[in-house]
């Protein structure tokens, strides 16, 4: 069995910049091991720009962004293995991998920093009536499709969900000659950024059809319609609101589910909220040494934040290596409510943090005029007003250590959103 | 007199912005909550324009394809002038980021860059 002192899940932004902060905190033997063919992940496949606004002060397009991290990981000769897939990894960060020139092969790690990323909800987890024919893609293949192969998955096409990556697509579709019908959500809102609604979607004419699903799909062995109907409160379609377009494709952009099969068999807690590890404010799972970062642990809107949460994750792994854990520090747990549906980090140990933390959550509904407040105990914190907070947009509190001293008896930390 | 309707895309809020425009100068702008939603209404409606990012075909490379952009904002009303403009480029690898792919597309005088390094074989 080999040993490192780092093994890094992923290539892709959360694992090249988690090696590169383990490698700039002092940690000289690191592994990331990536199952494609190139380091960069899903942005080699986001060829628009917008990415690296906060990280590089410039607007980049996907490939790029991956590529200056890259470079950073050649800078700094970390190994990496490509074409290779993790297939279990143990309580005792045993990592058990294989690809066409090793075979199956064992790692034992000392820590191991899970950067999996996050994958598409199918047409199978979304239950959509109709026949299977040929011609329903995730958006993200599409995107593969379109971008890295030079193929093009249809003509005329519907597009269910507006997560960024559909409202992207619809773009990139009419760009390259298709028509787009219409994108239909299921809910009374945008899962994407508003920019994307109006860049993609109203530059082109596009229309958005809120609160509407896809109820029927015709077509044996290729798409050749697709209907869809408005839906009430109940999300249940309404009688008599059917709409047939004739189309040959139908992309589904319904939502990102962190890709923890291998956390799970490691005995890692899982959030039922956001289906990605529970961490601590070292972005630490509850299993020693095994930590987690970027769309494994919940799935952001801006890679800038999975970046900067990955070097946080790096900074900590390689701490752990080299001073081990503070076994005895007291923990306090954060409880989101009112609103608030998750936090990541779920727990604090002031005593271990860093200056400040960024504790990263999304709210369930459109909130209009309220305030995010934290409360110490029950004593208020925090407040902060904003005018509008929506699901498909990160939200963030910052706690400062010094604040945190102020409290030694703290027992819980309490994230909720009050009317303004 | 012309009014168009926008939503601002200056930050999360989303103002529905109201323009008013006379012979072609932007009189008023309402709807915005800050400078920031007269500013970019006042452009989206004299002068809007955009980066456009697309890929073309790679000779003799690692991937088939190479994606690209536009170097600088374009017009918005150029912007299937460019995609047309970029249906017959081949690209030869290697392509560096940066490397021009096709100099002044669609007389907007902007070029396309690569925005992927494709080795070649």
């Amino acid at each position: 069995m080999k040993n490192y002192d780092l093994v890094i899940v992923g290539g892709g932004p959360a694992g090249l910049a988690a090696a590169v902060s383990a490698r700039d905190n002092g940690i000289e033997s690191i592994l990331i091991i990536e199952r494609d063919k190139e380091l960069g992940g899903i942005l080699n496949q986001c060829i628009h720009n917008g990415f690296g606004l906060h990280t590089f002060k410039e607007e980049l397009t996907g490939p790029e962004y991956a590529a200056r991290f890259a470079a950073q990981v050649y800078e700094r000769n970390i190994e990496y293995k490509l074409n290779t897939m993790v297939m279990d990894i143990n309580d005792d960060k045993v990592v058990t991998a294989m690809n066409r020139e090793d075979g199956m092969f064992q790692i034992q790690a000392k820590a191991v920093i899970l950067a999996m990323g996050c994958r598409e909800r199918s047409r199978g987890a979304l239950n959509i009536p109709g026949y299977r024919p040929a011609g329903i893609y995730s958006a993200g293949t599409a995107q593969r499709l379109v971008n890295m192969e030079g193929f093009m998955p249809g003509k005329k096409c519907v597009i269910l969900g507006s997560g960024d990556i559909g409202l992207i697509m619809a773009r990139r579709m009419t760009l390259e000659g298709a028509k787009v019908e219409v994108v239909a959500e299921l809910m009374p809102y945008s899962g994407g950024l508003k920019r994307n609604i109006v860049q993609c979607l109203d530059d082109f004419g596009i229309p958005l059809k809120l609160s509407h699903t896809v109820i029927d799909i015709e077509g044996k062995e290729r798409v050749e319609a697709i209907t869809i109907a408005e839906v009430g409160p109940d999300r249940k379609p309404i009688p008599g609101t059917e709409i047939r377009y004739e189309c040959d494709t139908l992309l589904l952009s319904c939502g990102l589910l962190p890709e923890n099969e291998l956390s799970r068999s490691a005995g890692v807690n899982l959030s039922p909220i956001t289906s990605g590890p529970v961490v601590n404010d070292s972005l630490e799972t509850n299993i020693d040494g095994i930590f987690a970062c970027g769309n494994v642990l919940h799935v952001h809107d801006l890679v800038d934040y999975v970046s900067q949460e990955a070097t946080t994750a790096g900074k900590n792994a390689a701490n752990y290596i080299k001073n081990g854990k503070n076994a005895e520090a007291k923990e306090v747990k954060i409880y989101p409510e009112g609103g608030v549906r998750y936090t990541v980090p779920a727990t604090i140990r002031p005593s271990e943090m860093d200056d400040t933390l960024t504790v990263r959550f999304r709210v369930a509904d459109v909130y209009k005029n309220h305030a995010i407040c934290t409360y110490f105990d029950n004593e208020l914190i925090s407040k902060r007003k904003r005018p509008v907070m929506a699901p498909g947009e990160m939200e963030q509190v910052i706690l400062t250590k010094a604040k945190l001293a102020e409290y030694p008896e703290l027992d819980r930390i309490t994230i909720t959103l009050e009317e303004a | 007199m012309e009014k168009r309707d926008l939503i601002c895309i200056g930050c999360p809020l989303g103002c529905p912005l109201t323009v008013t425009i006379e012979n072609g100068e932007v009189t008023e702008v309402k709807g915005n909550t800050c400078p920031k939603g007269d500013a970019y209404a006042r452009k989206e409606v004299t002068n809007p324009t955009r980066i456009v990012t697309s890929t073309v075909v790679v000779e003799g490379g690692v991937a088939p394809m190479v994606s690209c952009k536009t170097a600088a904002d374009i017009p918005k009303g150029k912007i299937f002038d460019v995609t047309d403009a970029l249906k017959d480029v081949v690209a030869k690898a290697p392509v560096a980021i940066g490397d021009v792919l096709l100099a002044d597309v669609a007389g907007t005088g902007v070029d396309i860059v690569a925005t992927k390094n494709v080795e070649a074989i």
